[in-house]
């Protein structure tokens, strides 16, 4: 693709695929349409081409930015070609049709849902392919006579749709999740309620004594056929919920809600078919599909997102081996020791190895969160994880993927026990008092009666059980939780389950990873330290890093502000070194000291306080240096009010993988009670919150990059800050957007509140309860009083939490 | 009076029509995907606009 000339641009012209700024005066543009990247351009011409315009028209600027992609690494997709990997990924084939399924994460407006259902047009191979928007998820149908995966991946690739494809994939294939039985039971629980509704209505309005006896055997018989699938099937998962629990020797909320239903029932069959009453069919399963519509209500779940990645998610599926000179593709998991691969620029290192040859200069963002790239020379050991800035290098592997320095923390116990098992929910402690105390009420109510007659004895303990049972208390939680998790999830912070919300009003020690937790991944302050600058020189700088794309060099470009630039002559880039060039007849070098001072004296220690160290970029005008910019940590917006709220509650930590340089900086927004540790590794984070847990501590940690791992896993709740949600983030429980960062107090006091909100309706429902077992202790229990008094107590309770935690969420501006 | 029985029996059995309409309904995979298909069905299907020049 050949550049365009150079266009005039007005300030502020959008880029007409992305809707990102077309920054650096450059226009590359077709036609009338300007671009921010020859990337977004030529994804432009092929939907051009193709008549697929439309694309723009549906909503504005839909692309995905192409400037981070280098468009020359098709090569990468080799793998695809290998039977054995597309076996893998291939869903369904029967030789003349195949299907197969794609994550694409780029998916994010109603454009995107219609040019990727409109593959077809692009290839005639492919038959048919179609989105589920939530999912993120592209299920092809195409011929692979016609057309091969590696086609078919490259085709996304090149209109800017890049499927995810990793380890984790291949290994377990794409699954999805639907509740599917959740619908066909609450579709059967409300088909039957609905008919016992209908069948019980002569009951309650006809005066007593005044409907046919005939009428009422048919019905009843009727409203039993109708229940027992309700309470069989419907109900089933309570049924298996309560019989774990005794099995655990562990009364859940699920025993009580079992013995009310099996009461109802039992009662309900022997007055129907000894034809002394009509049941309580109605009220049993009224009290079902409620309870099912809570599940239902609590069940949400963000489907887009992948809250159990591991490091296999991250890493590439293949990787390029070289044998003698020649370079063939092969899967990382059968990488062996001594073999020497290729990394190219932008590639991931899947496994300890030590630098053969090359420049290497890799940015470890993935495992730290520090986006700025190290320097390695040949003969340095590399760790798995890092990414390859610059150009090739050649590797030879140490360890393989398993066993290396990362990946072995995935090892360790934090991820073989099974959570969530443990947790003892508010719910399931009420549950077990309440259920002693029931039926101990129902006892003393069968000894009080026993004497006057063993029938009035046995209605009164049935009815102390139907009527006790906890219908309002089991709502509560489902109703409270599930609206806690929707109102969280619209301040973009998602958690994995609607447990997390209880496990956070618990925690009283929060842990923070620092770099890409605390502070902002891909910004940090440029301060240059040195001689004399003027403005003259200044444009020069920016003249000069304007050519480079290394990430130092846009971070400079970034921090000079000047309009005007100048001609660059002779620009020369050595990777790992610096760059410079010849701008204005000036001689211009900006890099490492040695680089810039051209093996000269290096003057600079002046300016160098203790040995405190950051990254510093020297810069060096016709041979002498002028100084060095000084690359700082940014820390995150509100990270102050942030600790200055919760630090008298909780025990604030910091963890952090790099040296000490910040000490003093973070000392300043941590009180000198809080600890702060640096030099951690994966395994110290790890080890440290499980020292904290043993000492009786409820610990949050918050991290980002896969370092934090293990520590996110162990820690009672672990919350991963992420720049791009549906991209990276480690196994946690609850991801949180990181321009939300500031929110992080009112969400943590916002899942107290709902613990209180909790408390108090189960409070209310304990009131109802305590109404009807009075009634029911006295035998008076009436199937309409049961009818009324039932769903009224969970209508109360349901519409209470969901408007006392929707003010509440208002009331903290969440 | 016996033909209310009838009625009732004729009622339930045409609600369990529609009960079984939504038990296939959820089987063939209705409930998978509750947003795309909300979407899917405004694009025109109409053979696209002719591109503008460039």
């Amino acid at each position: 693709m050949q550049i365009s000339e150079v266009v005039n641009l007005k300030e502020g012209t959008l880029c007409y695929h992305c809707g990102d700024l077309c920054t650096g005066g450059l226009g590359i543009h077709s036609g009338a349409k300007i671009f921010c990247c020859t990337g977004c351009k030529t994804v432009y011409e092929i939907l051009h081409e193709n008549n697929m315009c439309r694309y723009y028209d549906i909503d504005a600027a839909p692309g995905i930015s192409q400037k981070k992609l280098d468009s020359a690494l098709i090569s990468r997709y080799s793998y695809l070609d290998d039977p054995n990997i597309i076996r893998q990924l291939i869903n369904f084939t029967d030789g003349n049709i195949s299907i197969c399924n794609f994550v694409i994460p780029q998916v994010h407006c109603l454009s995107c849902i219609w040019l990727l259902e409109k593959l077809h047009k692009l290839n005639k191979g492919i038959i048919h392919s179609e989105i589920n928007f939530l999912q993120k998820n592209l299920s092809v149908k195409f011929k692979p006579s016609e057309i091969n995966l590696r086609q078919i991946v490259e085709l996304l690739a090149s209109i800017g749709y890049e499927p995810h494809i990793n380890l984790n994939d291949i290994e377990n294939k794409v699954k999805f999740h639907s509740n599917k039985s959740l619908y066909y039971k609450i579709g059967i629980a409300g088909f039957c309620f609905g008919n016992i509704m209908l069948l019980s209505f002569p009951e309650y309005l006809a005066p007593i004594g005044s409907l046919e006896e005939s009428f009422k055997q048919i019905f009843g018989l009727l409203n039993l056929l109708l229940g027992a699938p309700v309470l069989f099937y419907s109900a089933s998962d309570y049924f298996k919920s309560a019989w774990r629990g005794i099995k655990q020797r562990n009364i859940n909320i699920d025993f009580p809600i079992v013995l009310g239903l099996v009461a109802l029932f039992a009662r309900s069959l022997y007055e129907i078919i000894t034809n002394t009453g009509v049941g309580f069919i109605d009220s049993m399963t009224g009290l079902i599909f409620f309870l099912l519509l809570g599940k239902l209500f609590q069940s949400k779940t963000y489907d887009a997102l992948n809250f159990e990645r591991n490091y296999k998610s991250y890493f590439p599926v293949s990787v390029t081996v070289k044998k003698q000179n020649i370079e063939t593709s092969i899967p990382v998991t059968n990488l062996k020791n001594g073999d020497r691969i290729l990394i190219r620029n932008n590639e991931l290192i899947p496994a300890d190895a030590i630098l053969y040859n090359g420049n290497a200069n890799i940015d470890y963002s993935f495992v730290t969160g520090e986006s700025i790239p190290v320097q390695k020379v040949a003969g340095e050991i590399i760790y798995a994880g890092g990414r390859q800035c610059g150009s090739a290098i050649e590797l030879e592997v140490m360890r393989t993927v398993s066993q290396s320095y990362l990946t072995q923390l995935w090892n360790k116990d934090a991820f073989i026990k099974k959570d969530e098992d443990k947790f003892n929910s508010i719910v399931n402690i009420v549950g077990k008092y309440f259920t002693v105390v029931i039926l101990l009420v129902a006892v003393a109510a069968f000894f009080y009666w026993y004497p006057t007659s063993i029938r009035i004895a046995i209605n009164a303990f049935t009815a102390v059980l139907i009527i006790a049972c906890p219908c309002g208390i089991a709502l509560t939680s489902p109703f409270a939780l599930g609206n806690a998790v929707r109102i969280l999830g619209r301040n973009k912070f998602y958690t994995k389950n609607s447990s997390v919300i209880e496990r956070l009003s618990k925690i009283d020690t929060i842990v923070f990873d620092k770099t890409g937790t605390i502070t902002q991944t891909g910004e940090a302050s440029i301060t240059f330290n040195g001689s004399i600058f003027n403005n003259y020189e200044l444009k020069l700088v920016k003249s000069l890093v304007r050519n480079s794309t290394h990430p130092l060099s846009s971070r400079i470009y970034d921090a000079i502000d000047s309009k005007e630039l100048f001609e660059v002559e002779s620009f020369k880039e050595l990777s790992g070194k610096g760059i410079e060039a010849v701008i204005d007849g000036i001689q211009i070098r900006l890099g490492s000291a040695l680089f810039a001072a051209d093996n000269n004296k290096i003057l600079l220690n002046s300016g160098r306080k203790s040995s405190k160290p950051d990254t510093r970029i020297f810069l060096s005008i016709n041979g002498s240096i002028k100084g060095f910019f000084a690359v700082n940590n940014i820390y995150r917006i509100g990270l102050e009010e942030i600790t200055a709220s919760l630090k008298d509650k909780y025990d604030l930590m910091v963890l952090s993988g790099d040296n000490e340089g910040e000490r003093e900086n973070l000392e300043k927004y941590f009180t000198s009670s809080s600890k702060i540790f640096f030099n951690q590794t994966p395994n110290d984070k790890l080890e440290y919150v499980k020292s904290l847990q043993q000492s009786g501590n409820k610990v949050l940690m918050i991290g980002d990059g896969l370092n934090d791992a293990g520590a996110l896993k162990q820690s009672d709740v672990g919350i991963a800050i992420s720049e791009d949600i549906t991209n990276f983030s480690p196994a946690c429980d609850a991801i949180l957007d990181a321009k939300e960062f500031g929110n992080l107090n009112k969400i943590i006091g916002f899942t107290k509140t709902t613990k209180k909100i909790i408390i108090l309706s189960f409070i209310i429902s304990i009131m109802y309860n305590i109404f009807g077992v009075t009634l029911a202790f006295e035998s008076e229990i009436s199937p309409m009083v049961a009818a009324i008094l039932m769903p009224a107590s969970s209508i109360t309770v349901v519409l209470f939490t969901i408007l006392s935690t929707n003010f509440m969420a208002r009331r903290r501006g969440l | 009076m016996s033909v209310i029985v009838i009625l009732v029996f004729f009622s339930v059995l045409v609600a369990g029509g529609f009960l079984i309409a939504f038990l296939w309904a959820v089987r063939s995979g209705q409930y998978d995907d509750r947003y795309t298909p909300s979407v899917r069905i405004l694009f025109d299907n109409e053979e696209d606009k002719k591109n503008e020049k460039i």
